[in-house]
């Protein structure tokens, strides 16, 4: 019949209006800055550089390779190289950034930094309460704001930090291995050469 | 005690005036009244938004609004100061004055409608002997102010709104009219006063209201459907429909032009669901005998915010129409039920007290429903969609 459908229409929203009250599983909302749901482990947001042990500018492992900034799509990181070089985590000496900058106004969130940095000093965060009242300088975060502890990092992305440090202590080992088996060698060509110096000079 | 409580304004008035000399005190009660339905129904309002608000949200499973004041209750005082903060624009190519005059001329035209509305015992600002009529004229003068809005902006959206909502109102004025001609072949008075005098008499404790006859609750029903349409609301809102017509004949008002374009929208479901009661609900009487202690003005109020639920109600249910669909229901079926309905009140009228009329008008009038809408439903195939190629 005519109007039966309006009808059957208002009871359903009825039942909605009344069901709020008294379901908890109908009324979803989770009112945000009380309350807050814990982030998803995959959740990301905008990018952080990370650093070992306990000084941030000592431990950052980027080497200012400037491959991220080559390869970010909006443009958004600014690197500047230094000319001097200290110890990076495996006791090489490397470059070091003297400056890095990202734009989080410009930066879209796509991870691409993360994806080629061969380093892996560069991973994403989950820090989204950023606003600011200075839209230009409060946004352009620099090296000092951008650097995270590696503890910070197993903190937000725990699987992926483990993977990432089981990672980078087998490239120790085998760079360690390599630099065993390299003093190894020098150190038996030192014997080999010291052995055959007596015969060569006897000759 | 009983009289007092039901007369309270009207004795405040008459002390308050009292402080005047004699000749001033007609002019100064006039005002007053006026003042006190101005700040009012603007108040109302505020508390109808936050219910909208509220109610809306709980019908989607939402909170609503819940940040300012305790139940976000202050959320309306933050939207007015919002708005009364913003920049005013008018656009380069619009009709400045007439640009500025439409939204003060709808909310005038809306305030009018309330001179002549009981708001209780003795609580009628303009108590005309043609009050009905004086309702409708005014009501009318707001389909000038949408069109001067649409036209003024120099918008095609605002024109094209402007248009739907003139065609769309133009058309349910019939409708509202001739479902109120009904009560005034009934009481013989287009005084709303007297129509509201001859609901307020009771059988066996229940109210002889117009809704409780077979052409009053047709009649109800059919004022209900153009009322809706009249105050453009949901499922009638096309001419502010937001997914065709940006907000419609009101897309180029920003800041308090567009406030008081929101506030006539919320005055005018006031004032058209205050003549419904007072139509159709029996206006300040009480629903029953027991119940006649209580002040007459809050019977009114009560009736004025239970069908003021029922619009958010509507709105948080029903789906926007098609044009065309708007159209054809009211020239092809409410219309016509209308035209039915004014010959059974007037069969109504002069079968004589007995069962026989309630039979034959009930009768007539469930056999065109049911008829017209089987008429109209049929081969129209409905059910759920079948897509030839989308899917």
């Amino acid at each position: 019949m005519l109007g039966e459908g309006i009808l059957k229409g208002m009871a359903e929203t009825a039942k909605n209006f009344a069901g709020s009250f008294f379901s908890a599983e109908r009324l979803t909302t989770v009112e945000y800055p009380e309350q807050r749901i814990a982030p998803y482990e995959a959740a990301r947001v905008f990018p952080f550089l990370v650093y070992d042990g306990g000084d941030w500018e000592a431990g950052l492992r980027c080497v200012a390779c400037q491959i991220c900034e080559k390869e970010c799509p909006p443009k958004c990181i600014y690197i500047e190289k230094s000319k001097d070089k200290k110890p990076d985590a495996l006791g090489k000496p490397q470059f070091y950034p003297a400056r890095f900058d990202i734009d989080i106004s410009v930066c879209m969130s796509c991870q691409i930094c993360v994806e080629v940095c061969p380093f892996e000093a560069i991973k994403m965060d989950t820090e989204f309460e950023l606003s600011t009242d200075d839209r230009f300088g409060g946004l352009l975060l620099d090296r000092k704001q951008l650097a995270k502890s590696n503890q910070y990092y197993h903190q937000i992305h725990s699987t992926e930090a483990a993977r990432v440090d089981a990672h980078l202590a087998a490239e120790k080992a085998k760079s360690d291995a390599k630099a065993r088996a390299a003093t190894e060698a020098a150190a038996a060509k030192a014997a080999t050469a010291s052995s055959a110096k007596p015969e060569g000079a006897g000759d | 005690m009983q009289e007092i409580s039901d007369q309270i304004f009207v004795l405040l008035r008459h002390w308050l005036v009292g402080f005047l000399p004699a000749s001033w005190q007609p002019a100064a009660g006039v005002v007053l009244s006026v003042l006190v339905i101005v700040c009012l129904f603007p108040a109302l309002f505020a508390f109808a938004v936050w219910m909208e608000r509220k109610g809306l949200g709980r019908i989607q499973n939402r909170l609503g609004p819940n940040r300012v004041g305790p139940f976000g209750l202050l959320q309306p005082i933050a939207d007015g100061i919002k708005s009364l903060t913003k920049e005013d624009i008018v656009p380069l190519s619009a009709d400045a004055a007439v640009h500025f005059l439409a939204p003060v001329v709808q909310v005038v035209a809306v305030f009018l409608g309330f001179a002549v509305l009981p708001m209780g015992r003795n609580m009628v600002l303009a108590d005309m002997d043609a009050g009905l009529l004086f309702y409708f004229a005014v009501g009318a003068s707001t389909e000038l102010s949408v069109f001067m809005a649409g036209w003024s902006s120099r918008n095609k959206y605002s024109l094209l709104g402007a248009m739907r909502a003139v065609a769309q109102m133009i058309s349910y004025e019939v409708v509202l009219l001739m479902s109120s001609v009904a009560v005034v072949m009934i009481t013989g008075s287009l005084s709303l006063s007297k129509i509201v005098e001859a609901q307020n008499h009771y059988t066996w404790g229940l109210p002889h209201w117009y809704i409780f006859t077979p052409w009053g609750l047709a009649g109800f029903v059919m004022f209900a459907i153009a009322a809706t349409a009249e105050t453009n609301r949901s499922p009638f809102d096309l001419p502010e429909g937001e997914s065709e017509l940006v907000a419609g004949y009101h897309t180029e008002y920003s800041g308090f032009k567009f406030a008081l374009f929101f506030l006539a929208e919320y005055l005018a479901m006031f004032s058209i669901s205050g003549l419904g009661a007072t139509l159709f609900l029996g206006g300040w009487s009480a629903p029953f005998s027991f119940l006649g202690w209580v002040p007459s003005w809050i019977w009114f109020f009560s009736k004025l915010m239970l069908s003021i639920v029922v619009f958010i109600w509507m709105r948080g249910t029903l789906p926007r129409l098609r044009q065309d669909q708007l159209m054809n229901f009211a020239w092809k079926f409410v219309l016509p039920m209308c035209l039915l309905n004014l010959m059974v009140a007037a069969l109504w009228r002069f079968l004589g007290d007995g069962w026989e009329r309630w039979v034959f008008c009930s009768a007539i009038l469930l056999a065109a429903y049911v008829g017209m809408g089987w008429k109209g439903m049929h081969r129209k195939h409905l059910g759920a969609r079948s897509y030839r190629y989308a899917e």
